[in-house]
């Protein structure tokens, strides 16, 4: 199971990147490969403003509607609009590619607080 | 979790199948991945462990009348070796369940009924058999079924028996068929829309049939498929999932499977009430839809049309070999003809669809 060490991530699997203010926001691997077959992505309207674990996206597999929360209070500033054509991309480049939105935090510090790598992997470990 | 287990439980948990609980039993919904399972049953083969499927036995002298008051469709037409596909129902026109019949001989025949139903059918069954000369038997318990469905399923199945399975056709079952030394009854039928075959073995030899069935398929492609791709290519299929399409609730007309309930045959349980509905025009019926705005409709959203309810999804999927985000919805009868344009309130969102024609995909037939 791929876990990046530059990111940060919550019980709900999502991660986040900060990048000064801002927070790019996506599903783990191990999300991903639990959903399986992402077949469908509703992303947030820019200018959103959320709280931390609002509703911000809804990813669709074949089989399961899942809720993606905002890990941080703040804006939505940028949705990943190739996931409305490509959606696997998800699955096949989480990290990466297959990010959903990028949100302007209210506080920044706040993303401090979240999971860390090695925090994350232990709790999916003992998930299993 | 927990719930029954299939003979080949082991099997798919060592293969690193996803398991799910579905109808009270532990079932792989996927192996790899969904779409990449559907995609080889339509192109290729898949094999299925349907094993939580029920086995109703039903014997005797008065076995042919007893099965006749209970189903819809008419076993009297079927000859022997020959399976008949049937709902049955209740007083009021609802759905016990949908079924096949396989009609072994004259006074023996073996109902294949849902997983979730074999309760509730067995004791409804038993129940009616009251003043009819026939035996009732559960069997589910010691039947294993496989079902290799897909273009390439004849080609595989051929290598591993004697038996000459070009001879079997559509609906038609064949008994005593050695497969790989085990001896099964299969029949040319499936719940996939493509070509196959479904296999009844005991369930002490389902390991050792399954493993064999794979073994013989690889130069062709066959790849184990889960209950998550049964269900997408059933749905693009048109063929009801009870519980969905077909309930209580609903009734076979209503489920557009007027084709399977022979008004005219004698005595019925539900012919009264369903010539009825018949007679007065059906208020609902189940319908294709598509959506045309972004999203995928989900069993149990609402259809609307200028912010009137006026039916509800029963199924709804991304549709893999169409590439299409489609559904089934109980809607108003008057609405339920193709280019009638609707909503689907996703989430609080009226998304765009229109009705279609059904079934959503068809095998071309060679």
């Amino acid at each position: 199971m791929n876990i990046p060490e530059n990111l940060r991530f919550t019980k709900d699997h999502e991660w986040v990147r900060v990048e000064g203010t801002r927070a790019i926001v996506g599903i783990t691997d191990f999300a991903q490969s639990e959903l399986g077959d992402v077949v469908f992505v509703e992303l947030p309207v820019i200018g959103k403003i959320l709280s931390a674990h609002e509703n911000l996206a809804v990813i669709e597999s074949v089989k399961a509607v899942s809720d993606i929360f905002a890990p941080v209070a703040g804006t939505v500033i940028k949705a990943n609009e190739a996931l409305s054509d490509a959606p696997e991309t998800i699955n096949q480049d989480p990290y990466d590619k297959g990010w959903i939105a990028e949100i302007e935090m209210t506080d920044p510090a706040a993303a401090g607080s979240l999971l860390s790598a090695s925090e994350y992997k232990a709790m999916i470990k003992e998930g299993d | 979790m927990q719930g029954h287990k299939t003979p080949l439980y082991d099997i798919h948990r060592m293969s690193g199948a996803k398991i799910i609980e579905f109808g009270g039993w532990l079932m792989p919904v996927q192996y790899t991945a969904i779409l990449e399972e559907h995609r080889a049953v339509r192109e290729r083969a898949g094999l299925f462990d349907v094993s939580h499927m029920g086995e109703i036995k039903i014997t005797g002298r008065q076995a042919e009348q007893l099965i006749n008051h209970l189903i819809t469709n008419d076993v009297a037409k079927i000859a022997i070796n020959q399976v008949l596909y049937s709902p049955m129902c209740y007083p009021a026109g609802g759905t016990v369940d949908d079924l096949l019949v396989y009609r072994l001989a004259l006074d023996e025949y073996v109902l294949v009924v849902n997983a979730g139903n074999i309760d509730k059918d067995f004791a409804w069954i038993t129940e009616q058999a009251a003043g009819y000369a026939a035996q009732v038997k559960n069997i589910s318990d010691k039947v294993a079924q496989l079902a290799i469905q897909g273009p390439k399923a004849e080609r595989i199945l051929q290598k591993l028996t004697l038996t000459n399975l070009a001879a079997v056709r559509y609906y038609w079952l064949q008994r005593d068929v050695s497969i790989n030394g085990t001896s099964c009854l299969i029949s040319r039928t499936g719940y996939t829309g493509e070509d196959g075959f479904e296999i009844y073995c005991n369930a002490n030899e389902a390991s050792s049939l399954w493993n064999a069935v794979m073994e013989a398929g690889e130069p062709e492609g066959l790849v184990p498929a889960g209950l998550g791709a049964r269900d997408t290519l059933r749905f693009e299929a048109g063929l009801p999932l009870y519980g969905h399409e077909l309930s209580e609730d609903i009734s076979p007309l209503e489920a557009g499977l007027g084709m399977f309930v022979k008004l005219d045959k004698e005595s019925f349980i539900g012919q009264e009430a369903l010539r009825k509905s018949k007679d007065y025009g059906l208020a609902r019926k189940i319908a294709g839809v598509e959506m045309i705005g972004k999203g995928i409709a989900r069993a149990g959203y609402a259809c609307k049309q200028d912010d009137r309810q006026v039916g509800t999804v029963t199924s709804g999927s991304y549709a893999p070999t169409l590439d299409k985000n489609l559904a089934l919805a109980l809607i108003e009868a008057d609405l339920a003809v193709p280019e009638t344009k609707l909503a689907v309130d996703i989430r609080g969102k009226l998304v765009e669809a229109i009705i279609i024609k059904k079934p959503f995909y068809k095998r071309r037939m060679e």
